[in-house]
């Protein structure tokens, strides 16, 4: 009598109910696809970012738009002269960052441009496209940077 | 017609059993492309564009703390030779002066740092002075907050509105930097 009633315990404890794993596993789904920003370029120069430490956080994602310096990818992993490339395509006359960045800019009037640098490029294309972003009135920028590691 | 019974229950039923699969196989994919790091970086405001045929402000010479990165990185602050670690004690000499010394800015309201590079400047050398300048005005608010009673700048920040003029510690220490043009050569 003792001995059946203990197995009897036993055997009812015995599985995990699994019939709310798919609703779990939907749940994280669901939050990684809205987290979720397909990278919807391809970029053509390299950008090795240099390190900072007054860092600050650009929370809104939809404001932010990328311009990239830095030498231009060739074949073979060599590298070229210093490109400026914004959305898709590498733009070989500056004179046309200014119309670009002003579309941009009647799009979204809060647009800040974020500048991802490589950090071998020289001031003076840096300081051209500033120069450009000026006239279009693209005035909100962020030099994108990494934290840095300190030892 | 116990038959016909048994038909139709067999064929309101979906297999959900590889239903939680195809939930991970999409959730890994999800998994792998997401990038959830936020751009961080230095921010900047850019002066607007100047209208022709107006100058440019009258500014006191010993208002402006001019620093200097040449081309191999190497810094002038004031025409002296310094390097970048030095820099951060300087912004804040120059800035809390409140007219004491000479060299340095009358107010901390009107004082102003100016950064300029040759055409040739890495620019590595020059975010790395950007960053100092940043920090020395970070630390700053940081020690105009505690004075304040609060534990640090982004705890008071918290506390007033984004409004102009809300902010003190902001209206006493304003962040005044102005990244000047080559010399043309």
């Amino acid at each position: 009598m003792a001995s059946s009633h203990f197995k009897k315990k036993t055997s009812t404890k015995q599985e995990i109910p699994t019939a709310s794993l798919p609703d779990i596993i939907f749940m994280l789904l669901i939050f990684f696809m809205v987290t979720t920003v397909l990278r919807e370029t391809t970029v053509q120069v390299r950008t090795m970012l240099p390190q900072a430490e007054a860092l600050t956080k650009i929370d809104q994602k939809r404001l932010v738009s990328y311009v990239y310096i830095g030498p231009k990818k060739l074949d073979g992993n060599r590298l070229g002269d210093t490109g400026v490339q914004i959305d898709d395509a590498v733009v070989e006359d500056l004179g046309n960052v200014r119309t670009i960045m002003y579309r941009k800019l009647i799009e979204q009037p809060k647009l800040i441009v974020s500048l991802k640098v490589d950090q071998t490029s020289e001031m003076g294309i840096v300081l051209d496209v500033q120069q450009e972003f000026r006239e279009a009135g693209t005035l909100r920028i962020n030099y994108s940077s990494r934290r840095e590691v300190v030892l | 017609m116990g038959m016909m019974k048994k038909r139709k229950r067999e064929a309101g039923e979906i297999p959900t059993a590889s239903m939680a699969d195809i939930a991970f196989l999409l959730l890994i994919f999800f998994l792998v492309t997401t990038t959830i790091d936020v751009d961080t970086g230095i921010g900047m405001v850019l002066p607007p564009k100047l209208e022709e045929d107006v100058d440019p402000p009258p500014i006191k010479e010993r208002n402006v703390l001019k620093i200097l990165v040449n081309e191999t990185g190497l810094v002038l602050v004031e025409d002296q030779p310094s390097s970048v670690r030095l820099i951060r004690d300087e912004v804040k000499k120059h800035i809390l002066n409140e007219g004491v010394d000479p060299r340095y800015a009358e107010t901390a309201s009107r004082a102003l740092v100016s950064i300029k590079t040759a055409r040739e400047t890495p620019y590595d050398a020059y975010v790395g002075v950007l960053d100092e300048v940043w920090m020395a005005y970070f630390e700053m608010w940081d020690a105009e907050a505690r004075k304040l009673g609060f534990v640090d700048y982004a705890a008071y920040a918290s506390t007033v509105s984004s409004a102009d003029g809300e902010n003190q510690i902001r209206e006493k220490i304003k962040a005044a930097i102005s990244i000047a043009e080559p010399d043309k050569q």
